[in-house]
């Protein structure tokens, strides 16, 4: 099935409906007759999206959606393709299936994802696989791959799954995080990791640690391959030498458990 | 039947359904791997008096292993999957966690059934251990004084066959040595199977049973050159003054067979008078893995 946005949103579109989950089964004019919120306002889809097709599973979306909000929030399943921006929230909840942006996406990718992927081939917005605010415990499983940059707060309460950021993330990356895997390609902000307690944040760059870090070794961590070599399957630029290569290794966060490490690609 | 100048006897080897697990180990250099490998699959002869079987099964290149580098591939068979699983945990804990440099992998990703194996030897890492999941693959590393010891969470295991066996009976020690050296090779060569004993070739070939209490087993005295004046019952004919066992245990029946077929090929031959086959009359293993028809197949 496919979405094509006719009518841009002059104000942002909550769009929670629109995901392979629950688009099943239904029929062009039911899925057209879905409702959304624009704004204040209910409105049909069909106001916004010429629907053509039917659900095989595969979802695919055009336009310029950078004010449509929350699409693929729940999916348990299917594959969502975007071409084209998005707004804020994609994927929030999803525990399975797969969503393909050929765009950037704003804040907040993966909210309280339980599984499944979700791959950006442009740049992503603040809070990327992070915590809501007030909650302890954020992504628990699956992945988010950006292959460009992402602002802060990427991880923020990572309890469980892969993020990959294949350009420069912002400040607090790993911010209290529980666990899971972080990976920056290019270059962190400050106060990377600030309070995490397990977990790993790997970097690609030199960065600037936190005073409660501390400096372990430099050692040649086998682990990593499995990583790298993966996220070269998923389209990140991967150099041969961060294979074979020798990382720093820090500790911390000190203030918590100090069982989370920082390694930092070193030659 | 014959091959060349060497009888083969119209038998069966009799053969055990067996657990059977395969572990990659992988290291710095190929000989690191081998040398963790080598102390892995030490006293593992035979499941009487080692609880289980191992032997290397193949080098492997760093292209052909789980983290890009060296490695030795090796089978573990045992009477069920939870003896698989202990003794993975023992021998893997024991000679592969403390050998520089290595790490370790499941080698039967396939497989329908698993036994904890890092989950346990984690525990090693004494709260520091940490565990990675990558594309529903677990993995542990554990800290040690060298860096760190990888090792998948758990290990695929599978129905195998143990207990595949060629006697070959030949006139004299060099020759039948000689002979068996030669077999051994070859088998080794067919992809699944190990040879458990030294070298691959065992000479205390034994029988069930014992008429001392203690002993499940002992010597194959119908086997043995010397009491064929004294022994209730001989299989040896009067030429026969050595005779060589090559055990082989094989993730399939038809590996096991086929590294049979192998070796029956290559040990044929003027110094050995016949080839034949231990089995108990068909009355313990589930397997009969007749000589001839794997010389017609």
């Amino acid at each position: 099935m496919k979405l094509t946005l006719h009518t841009a949103p002059e104000v942002p579109l909550e769009a929670e409906v629109i995901g392979p989950t629950s688009l099943n089964g239904l029929t062009e004019a039911e899925v057209s007759a879905l409702t959304v919120h624009h704004g204040n306002r209910k409105e049909a889809l069909g106001e916004f999206f010429t629907v053509t097709g039917k659900m095989n599973g595969r979802l695919e979306l055009e336009g310029d959606l950078s004010f449509v909000k929350l699409l693929g929030k729940g999916m348990s399943g299917g594959q969502m393709i975007i071409d084209g921006n998005v707004s804020g929230h994609l994927g929030v909840g999803m525990s399975g299936g797969r969503i393909v942006v050929n765009g950037n996406a704003q804040d907040w990718v993966g909210e309280d994802m339980k599984g499944g992927s979700i791959i950006i081939k442009g740049n992503a917005g603040h809070m990327v696989g992070c915590v809501v605010r007030g909650a302890e415990v954020g992504m628990q499983g699956g992945e988010i791959i950006v292959h460009g940059n992402c602002k802060n707060e990427a991880g923020g309460g990572l309890r469980r799954g892969l993020i990959a950021i294949g350009g420069n993330s912002g400040d607090f990356t790993g911010l209290n995080m529980l666990a899971g895997s972080i990976f920056v390609l290019g270059e962190m902000g400050i106060r990377t990791g600030a309070g995490m307690k397990r977990g790993s944040i790997v970097s690609m760059k030199p960065a600037q640690m936190l005073p409660t870090f501390s400096y372990s070794c430099t050692y040649q961590p086998i682990f990593l391959r499995f990583y790298l070599n993966y996220l070269r399957e998923l389209g990140l630029v991967i150099d041969d030498a961060w294979l074979t290569g020798s990382y720093q290794r820090w500790c911390g966060d000190s203030i918590e458990l100090n069982k989370g490490e920082i390694l930092l690609y070193h030659s | 039947m014959h091959i060349q100048t060497t009888e083969v006897t119209d038998t069966f080897a009799e053969a055990f359904k067996m657990s059977a697990a395969r572990v990659i180990i992988t290291a710095e250099t190929d000989q690191w791997a081998m040398t963790a490998a080598q102390s892995a699959t030490g006293f593992a002869t035979s499941v009487i008096g080692c609880r289980c079987e191992m032997g290397i099964e193949t080098a492997l290149s760093a292209d052909e292993t789980p983290d890009q580098r060296p490695g030795v591939s090796v089978l573990l068979f045992a009477g069920s999957a939870k003896g698989v699983g202990n003794r993975l945990a023992e021998r893997i804990g024991q000679s592969v966690m403390t050998c520089p440099t290595t790490a370790c992998f499941n080698g039967l990703e396939g497989a329908q059934e698993h036994v904890a194996v890092g989950e346990k030897l984690r525990y090693f890492g004494d709260g520091y251990q940490a565990s990675k999941v990558l594309n529903g693959r677990k993995i542990w590393r554990i800290p040690v004084m060298e860096g760190e010891f990888l090792i998948d969470d758990a290990f695929g295991v599978q129905a195998a066959v143990g207990g595949g066996n060629l006697l070959l009976l030949g006139k004299d020690m060099s020759s039948t040595l000689s002979a068996a050296e030669v077999a051994a090779r070859a088998m080794r060569k067919v992809p699944g199977v190990i040879l458990p004993f030294p070298g691959g070739i065992v000479r205390s070939g034994s029988k069930p049973g014992s008429r001392y209490k203690a002993l499940p087993a002992s010597t194959n005295d119908a086997y043995c050159p010397t009491l064929r004046g004294s022994a209730a019952k001989t299989e040896l004919s009067e030429e026969i003054g050595c005779v060589l066992e090559i055990v082989v245990d094989g993730l399939e029946e038809a590996s096991v067979g086929e590294a049979m077929r192998q070796g029956m090929h290559a040990a044929a031959g003027e110094g050995l008078v016949q080839i034949t086959a231990g089995n108990y009359g068909g009355n313990l293993g589930q397997y009969q893995i007749k000589l001839h028809a794997l010389l017609q197949s």
